[in-house]
């Protein structure tokens, strides 16, 4: 595989994944559990378009042929999305939705301090800034597990709920091909068995801290890096693609 | 002071411009009509997140949906800002929250109509946020001092806003017939509920008179409604937009445009709870606040915990 080609592909992986959970958490708007949560959410959202973006507009410049990020975030059909499947699962409830973001945001965290190091300016330059991004929304959503897991019976239950139901999704954001192992020979991308231990370390102190217990593994669901997702996707797609695929041509 | 003198001495301090500060003294009925408006201002940003949220999943480009997420993060911010103006009187802002939902406490009526295609975004940024810049422009210079200064600030980010709305529709005129005709739509199902956001005429708002003596007002409604219309109809002429009012002339002695009758029945049946989307606004607040109990009420018994654990420490 040629490096620009896995370059391409990887932009693609990082910024769908980013935009898939960008458009679930904008679901929160106007639902939160308090005015706070409900803005804190729907930021979360909003940085993580801008990363989607920037992404893209690299993306873009790598296929040429006209492409755009917004042909690309708008314009391609499921199989060709490749975000990692934990992003498309359901909000649920408040406890889901921050037992994701501690699972991603701790992912991305150790993701992106790698990509700093990357070999690629724009990688570099990309993961610098996102860096920052991410390490807030990791401190907000461990808050949130800590204080659930804590809080009431309720909440325990529910924290530990959203956890079993999760945790069979992980294994996916670590899963890798022959464009890791390309932009891993380049210098470009890391080693992903690398990242999966410090997320783990990650992930084992906040769940320790909430009083949850990580669930065994029987049940893993992978397939994000060849498109094959869950039944999810294909209906946050069409939600989001409506106008440009209703009218197509217009520029909005 | 006796309670008269106090009223001479505060009606002084208005006629020389001063601010009142929340622990000044004050008349009951200053202090209840600006937590009315106040809360009442409040609750409009919070609802107004609902129409204005019911096309973020559907923005139909990345920036489209940047600069509409960070437009109902403004609104929401705005809500905190004056949830916490209005707690100044003492009241907390669970307690508004309950008077908003059981209809004890009011929210602007022009969100109780739905947005039905992309340029209703574009209409409510355009004019809906375009009639509020005008009324809180002039809410700026009101004579409470904590919500004159929220005015201020609240007023900087509108103008983005309004900027970013009339984007919308004047991208929408230039685009295709069909863009044209939703941006034509929007405008007339828009452009009315914005002038009735100035409330009833000066001759028959309830609220007007004392409100002006007090300087919680510091302009009619009227006044400030021509100034908006004056103000937008050359906007929309500008990028080809007609405005549903046959009546509307230009009136080249007083500079204004003079405009049609507005349907009073309607703004009565919408602010009495009557409108398209008065019901679902409101039950839409309801569930997601019920919704959200068990996680406000884990993070106050973790609170609690955390608070004995220090104090054993």
């Amino acid at each position: 595989m040629k490096t620009q080609e896995a370059i391409y592909q990887y932009c693609l992986r990082i910024a769908d994944s980013n935009l898939i959970l960008a458009q679930r958490l904008a679901e929160w708007c106007s639902r939160g559990p308090i005015l706070e949560e409900d803005l804190a959410m729907t930021n979360i959202s909003l940085d993580l378009f801008g990363q989607a973006e920037t992404l893209y507009e690299y993306a873009a410049t790598i296929k040429g042929d006209n492409a755009t990020a917004d042909s690309l975030a708008f314009l391609r059909v499921e199989r060709e999305y490749f975000n990692r499947l934990i992003t498309e699962q359901p909000n649920g409830d408040f406890a889901v939705t921050m037992v994701r973001e501690v699972l991603f945001s701790a992912y991305q965290n150790h993701l992106y301090q790698a990509l700093c190091k990357s070999n690629d300016e724009m990688f570099r330059g990309f993961a610098e800034k996102a860096l920052k991004e991410v390490k807030y929304h990791l401190r907000h959503s461990s808050e949130w597990v800590i204080r659930l897991g804590g809080g009431t019976e309720e909440s325990k239950v529910r924290s530990q709920a959203a956890l079993n139901e999760l945790w069979r999704f992980t294994v996916d954001m670590f899963e890798m091909d022959e464009v890791d192992e390309e932009l891993i020979s380049m210098g470009i991308a890391p080693d992903m068995k690398e990242i999966n231990k410090s997320w783990m370390k990650t992930v084992t102190e906040v769940f320790t801290e909430a009083e949850l217990h990580i669930p065994d593994l029987n049940n893993v669901i992978k397939g994000s890096n060849k498109g094959i997702h869950t039944e999810h996707l294909g209906h946050i797609l069409s939600e989001m693609q409506y106008l440009q695929r209703a009218f197509p041509g217009a520029t909005w | 002071m006796t309670d008269e003198q106090k009223l001479v001495h505060f009606q002084e301090r208005i006629d020389a411009g001063e601010k009142i500060e929340p622990k000044d003294w004050m008349p009951e009925a200053y202090r209840k009509t600006l937590l009315r408006q106040i809360s009442q201002h409040a609750h409009s940003e919070v609802i107004g997140m609902q129409p204005e949220g019911n096309w973020v999943l559907r923005a139909p480009s990345l920036r489209a949906k940047k600069i509409l997420l960070a437009k109902i993060q403004d609104e929401g911010g705005h809500g905190l800002y004056l949830y916490s103006a209005a707690e100044t009187f003492g009241i907390d802002r669970s307690e508004m929250i309950e008077q908003l939902q059981t209809g004890k406490a009011k929210y602007s009526s022009v969100f109780n109509y739905p947005t039905l295609n992309w340029a209703d975004i574009g209409a409510i940024g355009w004019l809906v946020d375009g009639a509020a810049i005008v009324n809180q422009t002039m809410l700026a210079k009101c004579s409470f001092g904590p919500y004159a200064r929220a005015m201020v600030r609240i007023c900087k980010e509108e103008g983005f806003h309004q900027r970013q709305g009339y984007e919308i529709m004047a991208k929408m005129m230039a685009g295709t017939n069909e863009q044209k005709a939703m941006a034509q739509d929007a405008m007339n199902r828009w452009w009315w509920p914005s002038l009735m956001m100035f409330g009833p005429h000066d001759s028959s708002s309830a609220h007007t008179s004392e409100s002006m003596k007090w300087k919680i007002k510091v302009e009619s409604n009227d006044s400030l409604r021509q100034r908006f219309v004056n103000r937008t109809v050359e906007q929309a002429h500008h990028i080809g937009l007609t405005v549903p009012d046959l009546n509307l002339t230009y009136n080249k002695e007083t500079r204004n445009w003079n405009f049609g009758d507005i349907n009073w029945d309607e703004f009565w049946t919408v602010v009495n709870g009557n409108g398209p989307c008065n019901h679902q606004r409101i039950a839409h607040h309801i569930k997601y606040h019920r919704e959200g109990e068990w996680v406000r009420e884990a993070a106050v018994a973790f609170g609690k915990k955390q608070q004995k654990q220090n104090s054993l420490n």
